[in-house]
């Protein structure tokens, strides 16, 4: 079994968005489906601070400090883009024009409970940006993450440890293990690496998950 | 005749008070009012409440007047940053106060006060931490939060060009939260690039209207 890196990752959650679809990418490793989305399909990146259109990264010295990503990183503007104002950007989110939210995740439990913003610690400072807003606005959201811990623990849980972003938002989970929907009576896996076969998968995971039905 | 122009980023924040409740623009750093922040670090008012998207970036505006001792709480949607340090030193050491807003709802919560509205039902934050403690109501099939305005003494915001009635127009994503901001505060003051004549903004690309804004500087 070869574990699929944040490239392939990107590339094989790329794949799925189609074409004319309004997506918005989470910071971090989300961000890296822009570099992967299907030529020939138009699809419209939408970013929180108010764009809809957003392009590939500038040329290197023509950054512009006015045009920036969810991320403040320096981006463009596809023809036939649009800048708007907070309210409008968040208008857009919570009812439900956005076709596909991907976010990452600390967990996401077997509900659709998605965790992303808060570790819990005590020390730690808490920053949460437009993450709930999207889980409960976005009419998919589509979480990407590692499958595992670096401790090898399953991110996928029966109940989430971590704070809560939303509750039963998560549609669709990209781990580098495998493809997983989340329904309402479980997980259903969609995909899984090559040479990961569905027990294993189903061990390493430590929740019930469901052989996708053959479709007719 | 109105005009309201200001010579300097000092005449137009003259009569800011201790304890005020100042909206300030920006996205990190696009569309950040420095030049008015700095002002407001030379004017020397204390005890500021201060509504932002994040909590300062690195040395530059908002985070000098962390660092300047100025601020008493902190409304944002994103405090921690890799660059946020003076932020993060403050609220460690218990100077500044916190309320963690989502992104959304900090934006609806001005844009509701701007327009008179007393409060509103979000389906933003149900059921986590960032709810607890507030009314919640289940409309149809969809919970929600129930939200109140935030109202403030002064908004400093950048837009890139203006005319004497106050008119504005913002450039690229440096609009983000000014116009929301501009129409919740009693005294909006703003930054801008490049003044014009009275009629020389097309009328149909004016993003906020001067009804909203008080004070206007060039710097």
């Amino acid at each position: 079994m070869k574990k699929l890196d944040r490239r392939e990752m990107a590339a094989r959650v790329a794949k799925d968005i189609l074409d004319g679809a309004y997506v918005n990418l989470g910071i971090g490793l989300p961000t890296l489906v822009a570099d992967y989305l299907p030529k020939g399909r138009e699809i419209i990146l939408h970013s929180e601070n108010g764009i809809l259109g957003l392009g590939p990264k500038p040329a290197e010295g023509a950054e512009d400090e006015d045009l920036i990503n969810a991320g403040k990183q320096p981006v463009t503007l596809l023809t036939g883009g649009a800048y708007f104002h907070h309210a409008d950007s968040f208008g857009m989110i919570r009812g439900r024009h956005l076709d596909i939210a991907i976010l990452g995740a600390f967990q996401v439990s077997v509900a659709g409970d998605l965790a992303n913003w808060h570790t819990g610690g005590a020390d730690d400072i808490p920053a949460v940006g437009g993450a709930m807003d999207l889980a409960v606005g976005a009419k998919n959201v589509w979480v990407m993450m590692e499958h595992l811990t670096k401790q090898g623990e399953s991110k996928i849980v029966q109940r989430c440890t971590y704070p809560l972003t939303g509750a039963r938002c998560v549609n669709r989970i990209y781990t580098d293990l495998a493809v997983i929907d989340v329904k309402a009576d479980g997980l259903h896996v969609v995909d899984a690496v090559e040479g990961l076969p569905f027990e294993e998968l189903q061990r390493l995971s430590g929740v019930p998950l469901k052989k996708r039905a053959i479709a007719a | 005749m109105i005009n309201k122009i200001v010579a300097s980023p000092e005449a137009a924040l003259a009569d800011m008070k201790d304890g005020a409740t100042v909206l300030i623009g920006g996205f990190g750093n696009a569309g950040m009012p420095t030049v008015l922040i700095d002002a407001l670090i030379a004017q020397g008012a204390r005890n500021l409440t201060l509504v932002n998207n994040n909590a300062g970036n690195a040395e530059n505006g908002l985070a000098s007047l962390i660092k300047a001792k100025r601020v008493r709480r902190i409304l944002c949607s994103f405090p921690r940053q890799t660059d946020s340090w003076h932020f993060d030193k403050a609220f460690r050491a218990g100077e500044i106060e916190l309320e963690l807003v989502p992104q959304g709802t900090l934006a609806e919560r001005m844009r509701a006060a701007g327009a008179g509205i007393g409060a509103f039902y979000t389906p933003t934050a149900f059921g986590t931490r960032l709810a607890e403690g507030k009314e919640t109501r289940r409309i149809g099939d969809i919970d929600y939060v129930l939200e109140y305005p935030i109202h403030a003494d002064y908004a400093l915001i950048k837009a890139d060009r203006a005319d004497r009635w106050g008119n504005l127009t913002y450039r690229m994503s440096a609009r983000n939260f000014a116009p929301l901001m501009a129409s919740a505060a009693k005294c909006t003051v703003v930054q801008v690039r490049e003044i014009v004549e009275l009629g020389e903004l097309d009328p149909e690309v004016i993003v906020t209207p001067g009804i909203y804004v008080k004070r206007v500087v060039k710097h």
